[in-house]
C-alpha cells in the first residue's frame, strides 16, 4: 500500500469517477421512481404518469448505454495506459485519488 | 382460423426449437461458441424473467390495476442499471466459484452448507411449483380460446396441460442434461430462449402496434383514454399506492436476481461478466418495449370487448375479435414461448438445485462405501437424478395445475414467487457484500422470512388461512413483504453479529466478498497415494477421459510426467472447485475431504492460510519489482554489450595501429641495416646510416614503454612514490622539459604566479608525466599565429588543487572530444605529431592512479585540459608510498 501513488493518473482517475457515476445511477433511478409516487400517486396514476414513467425509463435505458460505452472506453485508456487491471480495483476499495 | 392449423403452427413451432437447440449444441461441441456466446444471445436469454405471467396477466394486471403492473419491470430496470458494479460482481464470483444454482452461491459462501443449499432449495421448489402451473395453464387457457372460437373445436380440457408438460420436460432433459461439466452451461437451450425471446418480442409489438394504431388513433388517442379513466370508479384500482409500488418494486428487483431461472440464465450460463456491458441497457430496453403497449392493449381491450371477458386474455382475444387470425397466432406463439422457456429453464435449474442438494448427498450418504472398493458410476447417477427432478418438477406443476382447477387462484402465482424467492436475497446480498455474515445468520434470516412468507402469503394464496392487514387502509400484500423482508434481515444480521463463523466459512466469506480466488488449506500426509482415490472419485463425476485429460494436465502444469499431480493446496481448490462445477460445493467439499483425508480446518490453520496469502500477496510485489529489476537489468546488459563490441572494435583497431606503429620504424630499421651490410660505404655514410638505426630503436623503444606503461597503469598494479612537491617547481619543470617539443615555436606563457606555490601530496614524477604531455600537446597543436599558452591553478577546499591548461588555438571538435583521451586517438595526420598517439591515454590512467581526474575543458576558445587533484592519493594504489 505504501509504494502505491496517491494520485492516479488521468486515465485511471476517469474511470474511478465513471465507476462511482454507475454506483450511484440505480440508487438515483430507484429514488426518481419511487418518490413521485408517494408524494403525487393521483396525479402518476393515469395519462401523464405514464408519459413520466415511460420518458423516465428511456432516458435511463440511454443514460446506461452512454454511460457503460464511457466505462468500456475508459478501461480500454487505462489498460493502454497500463494502469492497474480495471477488474480488481472496483472492488478492492479506492486507496488512491 | 381452424383448430388444427393452430396446433400445426405450434408443432411446427417446437419442432424449429428443438431444432435450433440442436443444431447450438451441435456448433457449441466443435467449439463454434462465437456467435453463441454474444451479449445479444445473452440478453435475450435473459428475457425468461417475462413468463406468461408477464405475456398474457400484464395486461389483466394492468386492466385492474392501472400502472402498477410496470412495477414487475421497473425493478429488474434499476438492478441492471447498476449491473456494472453489481452484477459483475456477482457473476464473477459465481464463475470463480463454479457456482451451479443460486442456493449453491449461497451455501457455498456461507462455508459450503448443504443443509443450508438443501433448505434454499425447498423455497425455490415451493415457490416455483404454482408458477409453473400458472405457465401451463397460460398455454391451455389459449388454446381454449382458439378452440371455443371454432364451431369444430375437439375437447382439449386438461389433455393440453399434459401434453404442454411432457413436451417441455422431454426438451429439458434432452437440452439440459446432456453433460455434466464443470460449467453447467447449456448453449442449445439457451439458444432456444434467445430466439424465442425473439418471438415474444414481435408478438408483443405487433400487437401493440396494431392496438395503437390500427384500432385506436395514434398515442395522442391512447392517453387520453388512459386519463379519461381518472373519473371511472371502474377503473379505482388505477390510482396508485405508494406502499404497494415500492414494495413491488424492490421484490421485482430482488427476483430478478434470486429467482432459480434468471439466476441460471444470468450468472451460470454467463461465459464471464462482461455480458452485461451490453444486457446493462439492453435487457431494461426489452423490458421497456414489452411494456410500453401493455396500458393501451388493456385501455382498448376494455372498450373493445364485450363486458366480462378475462383481461388476462385480451392479448388473445383483441385481434381475434377484429379478424387479425395471423397476428392472433403470432400473439399465441409469443404466449406459448414465454410460457415454454419459463418452464424449461426452471426446471433445469431447479432439477440441477434438487440433484445436487438433495438426491447425490443422500445417495452418498446411503452408499457410503469402504475406501478402496470399487465405486459405482457417480456421473450417471447424477444425469439421472437431473432428469428425474425435471421429470418431478414439471410434474407437480402439472399436478399442482390440475389440483388448483380454476384459473383465479393461479393469477396471484407470479408475485407470490416473487415474494418467495426474494427472502433469500438478504442472505446472497449480504453474503457478498459483508464479511462478517456468517451460516447461522443465514438459516435465521431466511427462515424467518421463508416462515413469514408461507404463512402470510403463500398458503393464503392457496386458500389457506387468510392474509393478514394490521389496520385499515394497508394493503396485506405490502405489510407482508414489508415485514416478512425487515425481520428476514433483522434476523440476519443480529444472528450474524453474535455468530461466530468456522473457518471454511471465513475463508469463503474472505473470497467472495474481496472476488479473491479461494484457498483450499488441508493437512494431508501421505500425498502420493492420496492422488489416486482422487482421480478415482472424479472420475465417478467426470468420466474417465475427462478426469484423466483434468488430472495429467495438472501434473504437467506442476511440472510432473503422469497422471497423479501432488496434492497441493491450489491443485486441491481448484478440482474441488471444478467438482463443484457438476455436483455443487457442498458436496463437492464433503467428497474431496472424504477421499482425500482432509483434516477439519482450524483456527490456526486458518492463520497459516492467511499466512500464506500475505506471501503470496507480497510474493506478486516481489515479483513485480523483480519485474522492474530485470528490466533495469536487461538495459544494463544491453549497454554492457554494446559497449563490449565497441571495445572489441577498439581492440582490433589498437592491433591495427600498434602493427603500423611499430612497422614503420622496423622498415627503416631494416632498409639501412640493409645498406650497411655493403662493404663500400664511406665512414661518413655509415655513421649517419647506424646514427637513424639508432633514433628509430630509440621510437621502437619509446612505443614499446609507452605500451608498457600504460598497460602497468590499466592493470592497476603501478607503484606510486608519493611524495610531496611545490606544484609551480612541477610546472616549471614541465614547461622547460616541453619546450624541446617543436622549439621552433615561441610561446606566449600565461602564469599566475602566487597561486601556483602549492604543496601536494602525489606522485611528483607521474604528475610531471602528464604535465609534460599536455603542454607538449600544446605545443604540437597549438595553430594560432601567436600562440599562447594559459595556465591556472586553483585551490580548492578540502580537495588538492586544480591546473587548467589551455591554448589558444582552433580546440578539438566536439564530436571529437570524447575519443581524445583513447589510444592511438591522434587527431592529426601521424606525420604532424610524431608520436604514437598514446600520450593522453596515459595521462587519463595516471590521473585516475593518483586519484584524480583529467579532463577536457569545452568552450575556452581553444584546446583546454583540466586537471584535478586529490587532496593525497588513494590508498589502496601507493602501496609504494614514503
Amino acid at each position: 500500500m505504501s509504494d502505491r501513488p496517491l494520485f492516479l493518473e488521468r486515465a485511471s482517475f476517469r474511470r474511478r469517477r465513471l465507476g462511482d457515476a454507475a454506483r450511484v445511477l440505480p440508487v438515483l433511478a430507484a429514488l426518481a421512481v419511487m418518490l413521485p409516487v408517494w408524494w403525487l400517486p393521483a396525479a402518476f396514476s393515469f395519462g401523464a404518469g405514464a408519459i413520466a414513467l415511460f420518458g423516465f425509463w428511456a432516458v435511463l435505458i440511454l443514460a446506461v448505454w452512454v454511460l457503460h460505452r464511457a466505462l468500456i472506453r475508459a478501461e480500454a485508456a487505462t489498460m493502454r495506459a497500463g494502469g492497474e487491471s480495471p477488474g480488481d480495483s472496483d472492488w478492492t476499495g479506492h486507496d488512491a485519488l | 382460423m381452424p383448430f388444427e392449423m393452430l396446433v400445426a403452427g405450434c408443432l411446427a413451432y417446437v419442432a424449429l426449437m428443438f431444432g435450433v437447440a440442436f443444431a447450438a449444441d451441435r456448433a457449441a461441441q466443435r467449439g463454434h461458441v462465437r456467435w453463441l456466446d454474444h451479449p445479444a444471445v445473452y440478453t435475450l436469454s435473459l428475457s425468461v424473467y417475462c413468463s406468461a405471467w408477464t405475456f398474457y396477466g400484464a395486461v389483466g394486471y394492468a386492466s385492474r390495476s392501472g400502472l402498477e403492473f410496470a412495477t414487475i419491470y421497473i425493478g429488474p430496470t434499476i438492478v441492471f442499471t447498476g449491473a456494472w458494479w453489481g452484477l459483475r460482481r456477482l457473476v464473477r464470483v459465481a464463475r470463480m466459484h463454479h457456482v451451479t444454482s443460486v442456493a449453491d452461491l449461497i451455501s457455498a459462501r456461507f462455508g459450503k452448507s448443504n443443509p443450508l443449499a438443501a433448505m434454499l432449495t425447498l423455497i425455490a421448489v415451493i415457490a416455483a411449483t404454482p408458477y409453473i402451473a400458472l405457465q401451463l395453464q397460460s398455454v391451455s387457457l389459449s388454446f381454449e380460446v382458439f378452440a371455443t372460437q371454432s364451431p369444430d373445436g375437439p375437447e382439449i380440457g386438461g389433455g393440453t396441460a399434459l401434453w404442454v408438460a411432457a413436451g417441455l420436460a422431454l426438451f429439458s432433459i434432452l437440452f439440459g442434461t446432456r453433460n455434466l461439466d464443470a460449467d453447467e452451461r447449456h448453449h442449445g437451450v439457451v439458444t432456444a430462449i434467445a430466439l424465442e425471446a425473439v418471438v415474444k418480442l414481435l408478438a408483443f409489438l405487433a400487437l401493440g402496434i396494431f392496438v395503437v394504431w390500427g384500432l385506436a388513433d395514434g398515442p395522442a388517442d391512447i392517453i387520453g383514454r388512459i386519463s379519461a379513466a381518472a373519473g371511472e370508479p371502474a377503473r379505482e384500482g388505477w390510482l396508485l399506492r405508494p406502499d404497494r409500488w415500492t414494495t413491488l418494486i424492490i421484490v421485482s428487483a430482488a427476483a430478478v436476481l434470486t429467482l432459480p431461472r434468471m439466476f441460471q440464465v444470468m450468472v451460470v450460463e454467463a461465459a464471464d461478466e462482461e455480458r452485461l456491458h451490453v444486457a446493462g441497457w439492453a435487457f431494461p430496453a426489452y423490458l421497456f418495449a414489452m411494456s410500453l403497449f401493455v396500458l393501451p392493449i388493456a385501455v382498448v381491450g376494455a372498450e373493445v370487448l364485450p363486458a366480462g371477458s378475462n383481461p388476462d386474455l385480451y392479448m388473445l382475444t383483441l385481434p381475434q375479435a377484429s379478424g387479425q387470425n395471423l397476428l392472433a397466432l403470432l400473439v399465441f406463439l409469443g404466449g406459448f414461448s414465454a410460457a415454454t422457456s419459463m418452464v424449461v429453464v426452471s426446471a433445469i435449474a431447479l432439477a440441477t438445485m434438487i440433484s445436487n442438494h438433495w438426491l447425490t448427498p443422500l445417495w452418498l450418504f446411503l452408499r457410503r462405501r469402504p475406501a478402496g472398493e470399487t465405486p459405482e458410476d457417480l456421473r450417471g447417477f447424477i444425469l439421472n437424478a437431473r432428469r428425474l427432478a425435471i421429470l418431478s418438477v414439471v410434474g407437480a406443476g402439472w399436478v399442482y395445475h390440475q389440483a388448483s382447477g380454476g384459473t383465479t387462484a393461479l393469477a396471484a402465482m407470479g408475485l407470490v414467487a416473487f415474494t418467495g424467492m426474494a427472502q433469500v436475497l438478504p442472505a446472497m446480498v449480504g453474503g457478498l457484500l459483508w464479511r462478517g455474515a456468517n451460516r447461522m445468520g443465514a438459516y435465521a434470516g431466511v427462515g424467518t422470512g421463508f416462515v413469514l412468507w408461507l404463512a402470510m402469503i403463500f398458503l393464503p394464496s392457496v386458500g389457506i388461512g387468510t392474509s393478514l392487514a394490521p389496520a385499515a387502509g394497508v394493503d396485506p400484500l405490502s405489510f407482508a413483504i414489508f415485514l416478512s423482508l425487515s425481520l428476514n434481515i433483522l434476523a440476519f444480521v443480529a444472528v450474524s453479529i453474535f455468530g461466530f463463523p468456522d473457518p471454511v466459512e471465513r475463508l469463503q466469506g474472505l473470497s467472495f466478498v474481496s472476488t479473491v480466488q479461494p484457498i483450499r488449506h488441508s493437512r494431508m500426509a501421505r500425498t502420493e497415494d492420496r492422488a489416486e482415490p482422487l482421480l478415482v472419485m472424479a472420475r465417478r463425476v467426470w468420466g474417465a477421459d475427462a478426469a484423466l485429460r483434468y488430472f495429467q494436465a495438472q501434473a504437467a502444469a506442476q511440472g510432473k510426467s503422469g497422471y497423479l499431480p501432488d496434492l497441493t493446496p491450489g491443485f486441491l481448490t481448484g478440482l474441488e472447485r471444478r467438482l463443484a462445477g457438476s455436483i455443487g460445493a457442498a458436496t463437492a467439499h464433503a467428497m474431496i475431504d472424504r477421499v482425500a483425508g482432509g483434516m477439519t480446518l482450524t483456527v490456526s490453520d486458518l492463520m497459516e492460510v492467511a499466512d500464506e496469502a500475505q506471501r503470496a500477496k507480497e510474493e506478486a510485489q516481489r515479483l513485480e519489482t523483480a519485474t522492474t529489476e530485470l528490466e533495469r537489468t536487461a538495459r544494463q546488459l544491453r549497454e554492457a554489450n554494446d559497449k563490449l563490441t565497441a571495445l572489441s572494435v577498439q581492440k582490433d583497431a589498437f592491433l591495427g595501429q600498434i602493427s603500423h606503429e611499430l612497422r614503420t620504424p622496423m622498415t627503416s630499421v631494416r632498409a639501412f641495416s640493409e645498406i650497411l651490410k655493403t662493404s663500400d660505404l664511406s665512414d661518413e655514410e655509415r655513421r649517419r646510416f647506424a646514427g637513424i638505426i639508432h633514433d628509430e630503436a630509440g621510437r621502437l623503444t619509446r612505443l614499446l614503454d609507452d605500451l608498457l606503461d600504460l598497460s602497468v597503469l590499466e592493470s592497476g598494479n603501478t607503484q606510486l612514490t608519493v611524495s610531496a612537491a611545490n606544484l609551480h617547481d612541477l610546472i616549471e619543470r614541465a614547461l622547460s622539459a616541453a619546450s624541446a617539443t617543436r622549439p621552433e615555436r615561441s610561446f606566449t606563457i600565461d602564469r599566475d604566479l602566487p597561486s601556483e606555490h602549492l604543496g601536494v601530496i602525489t606522485d611528483p614524477d607521474r604528475l610531471l608525466q602528464v604535465l609534460i604531455n599536455v603542454i607538449g600537446n600544446a605545443r604540437k597543436y597549438c595553430d594560432a599565429e601567436r600562440p599562447a599558452l594559459t595556465i591556472r591553478v586553483l585551490r580548492r577546499e578540502g580537495n588538492g588543487p586544480q591546473i587548467d591548461i589551455s591554448d589558444n588555438g582552433a580546440g578539438i571538435d566536439t564530436s571529437r572530444q570524447s575519443l581524445i583521451f583513447e589510444k592511438f586517438a591522434r587527431l592529426n595526420e601521424p606525420a604532424r605529431a610524431g608520436g604514437a598517439g598514446l600520450g593522453l591515454a596515459i595521462c587519463r590512467e595516471i590521473m585516475a592512479v593518483l586519484g584524480g581526474e583529467i579532463s577536457y575543458l569545452p568552450g575556452q576558445g581553444g584546446a583546454a585540459f583540466r586537471i584535478t587533484l586529490p587532496r593525497k592519493p588513494p590508498l589502496g594504489v601507493a602501496r609504494g608510498g614514503v
